[in-house]
């Protein structure tokens, strides 16, 4: 992580500006159970985007490419909620 | 050409307020500074402000309408007194992080309880750590051009915090007294158009504002927040002394009546400040060497300048219009601070509490080096 | 175009919340925030009260917020949103705002800075008519904190505040009905409604946000540790809530109501109860007699709304 700011270097008033704010990756938060999915099974319905706590689904336009493992912290509910079973939780 | 009329300290600043033609203010009635709002949403009523008012259900919410207000874009004034400051005090802490640049009338009244109407400077003590500015007035004219500057000083790019202008309770708040008041075309000119570096309303350029601050930051932003109240001393006397060219009247962090070669000086807020200069007058009249140190601006405390000023007194008598049960009177903590090494002496008095009335003679006495610890209290006088 | 498909467009490629945030593994949240700004093709103000919501996606220097975002207080977000509201209508008239660009200006609340501490400021914000879309996820407790009952926690379930015990069943209250407070208020648009139906929730929105004055919806949404079963589950908790008939899914249009969904079967509250550790206390033979209670009073409600509804929609 990069060194603490200065008092007189920080934003005023603590307004923080999304583009280029620095980013948890809570992919560390993973304990042992990652999402894998069976594309050829995918109906691109989305649900799996629309659920997921931490925008964690990766999309090309609309259609679903894969999960984002900087982010995605295993809670397993795309594999729960994947109408078409192509999302199941995996050991990692 | 300015205009005299004969206005109550509340009039008069509803009149700035009009003239200043603010974008929203939110209210909630408390007495005294009702007659503020109420002459002001008549004003508004009758076309002469174009002001979205926002009738709030407390003021903890007039306070946080007027952050989000302020925040989006909008030039925002509000006002209260006593209790309603008492109850939005969570967030004036928050609009001072937030670098709200808020301006507020506070017509100072006692803080419960006892419940009482009347005047006392409790209610500005109590937010003194905010971090928001707080200007006092002697007299319903200070209390006009003070909220005039208010804005140019809350919107300054280096301070961008919220400023209390302060006017005793029924005293200046409900007194007619003669005001000159500027131009209406003379007014937007000298406030100019609001401007903050990041208004929430601007969607393109999108900001996080009111983050949470683990131990890791928080210091350093408390920091900053100090570093840019301290400022407000240099960009209040920047904007005072246009508003000095504008007007001929000037302003500054201190008055400094009549200290030169005094021995003694009373040092005071408000309305009081007017009845000390009167007395001042008739005992150097007589040959006495004795004045007054008028603070304007109580936040930022003006250390240097009241050191400065009290270099060469004798003897120095604070007078608070508020108490600290348990510890020093705010105002006598704050002089004391300033005077530490002076080789002053330094004594002070508790006034005034809850609307008791400080007269001529109670001055006399006080120059007299007759000071009780209590001025006018009944019963059994307190150690000094 | 399908909804879904739609929300996803919607975004232009940049997710008004997106991810980094320190919301719980499977937390019910952000479902509903990406479900309700998904929907609102205009630009958006976020106001959000002090909850996990808001602690979690602002840890400084971090920012989960691709919008413009503003955090004040815990009780006081309608009132910010009033003064949010009053400033675009102030400039808007004075033409320093572009005319054509309306932002909505949304509240994002916990059902605490909602039913309890926040009821005054929305009170007050639905009162003066302010026309901004209020939005309360309840997850029927005081979870940032560590799940303390709030005004929203159901009867008997068991919190930090109001712990199932020798001597108690946990909460003793009934909560407050906050969707019948703010259909109190006359508002143009009130609804009800659950994360997991997504589609009626979006539907809620658009309406919502059409309204002429104050929107509030109150959405269901679960949050595993506080109600106590694994977080993969989020999806048949919350759609057997709706299901038990415990929390309807209707909207109140000028004060006429209409369910906007009638569960093709209904199931028994104890399916729902037996799904979440706070309520197991009550599952024990002897508290028989409080669960047929529960299940009552969940009857009495719905015939009751049913009532009041002008019509009935089938799902």
């Amino acid at each position: 992580m990069a060194e603490l700011s200065a008092w007189n270097e920080l934003p005023i008033g603590a307004t923080v500006q999304p583009a280029g704010a620095p980013r948890a990756l809570t992919g560390g938060w993973r304990t042992g159970e990652v999402p894998a999915a069976d594309v050829s099974k995918c109906v691109n319905c989305l649900l799996c985007w629309l659920y997921c706590p931490d925008s964690a689904i990766t999309l090309d336009g609309e259609a679903f490419t894969g999960f984002d493992l900087d982010y995605c912290k295993g809670c397993g509910i795309c594999a729960e909620v994947c109408p078409a079973d192509a999302i199941a939780m995996v050991a990692e | 050409m300015s205009d005299l009329q004969l206005l109550t300290g509340g009039e008069a600043v509803a009149h700035a307020m009009r003239q200043i033609d603010p974008d929203v203010v939110p209210v909630y009635p408390i007495t005294p500074q009702t007659p503020i709002i109420q002459t002001f949403a008549k004003f508004v009523a009758d076309g002469k402000a174009r002001t979205e008012i926002v009738n709030v259900e407390s003021e903890h919410s007039a306070m946080s309408a007027s952050i989000g207000a302020a925040l989006a874009g909008a030039r925002t004034m509000t006002a209260t007194s006593s209790q309603g400051l008492a109850l939005m005090a969570e967030v004036v802490y928050i609009a001072a992080s937030m670098r709200a640049p808020i301006v507020m009338a506070l017509g100072n009244r006692a803080l419960s309880g006892p419940i009482n109407i009347h005047c006392d400077h409790s209610d500005s003590m109590l937010i003194r750590d905010s971090g928001v500015i707080q200007l006092f007035a002697e007299n319903a004219q200070e209390a006009y051009d003070l909220t005039l500057i208010a804005p140019r000083l809350a919107e300054h790019p280096d301070v961008l915090l919220p400023v209390l202008v302060c006017q005793d309770g029924f005293t200046i708040t409900h007194s007619a007294e003669p005001v000159a008041l500027l131009a209406d075309e003379a007014v937007p000119a000298f406030v100019r158009d609001y401007f903050i570096p990041h208004p929430a309303l601007d969607v393109s350029r999108p900001t996080t504002q009111g983050p949470f601050a683990m131990p890791d930051y928080y210091f350093e932003f408390r920091r900053q927040q100090a570093a840019a109240i301290e400022a407000a001393t240099e960009a209040f006397e920047e904007v005072a002394a246009e508003f000095a060219f504008l007007t001929g009247r000037p302003y500054g962090v201190i008055e400094e009546y009549r200290l030169d070669d005094a021995a003694r000086a009373i040092v005071a807020l408000g309305s009081t400040a007017g009845t000390v200069k009167d007395v001042v007058d008739e005992l150097r009249d007589a040959g006495e060497a004795v004045g007054l140190l008028k603070i304007t601006s109580f936040r930022p405390f003006p250390a240097a300048a009241v050191t400065r000023a009290l270099a060469g007194v004798k003897t120095v008598t604070v007078l608070d219009r508020a108490d600290s049960p348990g510890g020093a009177p705010p105002l006598r903590a704050e002089v004391a601070n300033a005077l530490y090494g002076s080789g002053c002496e330094l004594d002070g008095a508790v006034y005034g509490l809850g609307g008791r009335d400080l007269h001529p003679a109670d001055i006399r006495a006080v120059f007299a080096g007759a000071t009780s610890s209590h001025i006018g209290l009944r019963g059994e006088p307190c150690p000094v | 175009m399908s909804r879904l498909k739609t929300l996803v467009r919607n975004q232009n490629g940049v997710p008004p919340l997106r991810g980094g945030h320190s919301l719980c593994q499977g937390c019910g949240v952000p479902l509903v925030v990406r479900t309700v700004l998904g929907t609102i093709k205009s630009p958006v103000v976020v106001v959000n009260a002090t909850g996990c919501l808001e602690v979690a996606t602002t840890r400084y220097p971090t920012t989960a917020w691709n919008v413009p975002w503003l955090h004040v207080a815990f009780e006081n977000a309608a009132a910010v949103a009033s003064g949010v509201e009053s400033a675009q209508r102030a400039l808007r008239r004075r033409h320093a705002l572009p005319a054509d660009e309306e932002v909505a200006v949304v509240v994002f609340a916990g059902d605490g800075g909602t039913y309890d501490i926040g009821l005054q400021a929305l009170s007050g914000a639905l009162e003066r008519g302010h026309r901004f879309l209020f939005v309360c996820y309840d997850n029927e407790a005081y979870m940032n904190t560590g799940v303390q009952r709030s005004g929203a926690t159901p009867f008997g379930a068991s919190t930090t505040t109001s712990p199932a015990g020798l001597e108690s069943w946990g909460k003793a209250q009934q909560r407050k009905d906050m969707t019948a407070i703010a259909v109190a208020h006359h508002i143009p648009y009130v609804a009800q409604a659950a994360a997991t139906h997504w589609h009626d929730l979006s539907v809620k929105v658009e309406r919502a946000v059409a309204a002429p004055g104050p929107a509030f919806l109150n959405v269901l949404t679960d949050c595993p540790v506080g109600w106590g079963h694994e977080p993969r589950l989020f999806a048949k908790v919350i759609d057997t809530a709706v299901d038990c008939l415990f929390w309807p899914l209707y909207e109140v249009v000028d004060g006429h109501y209409r369910l906007t969904s009638v569960p093709p079967e209904t199931v028994p509250v104890k399916d729902w109860l037996a799904l979440q550790t706070r309520f197991a206390h009550l599952l024990r033979p002897e508290n028989a007699g409080v669960v047929d209670g529960i299940q009552m009073r969940v009857e009495e409600d719905w015939e009751a709304l049913v009532d009041r509804c002008d019509e009935l929609v089938a799902a």
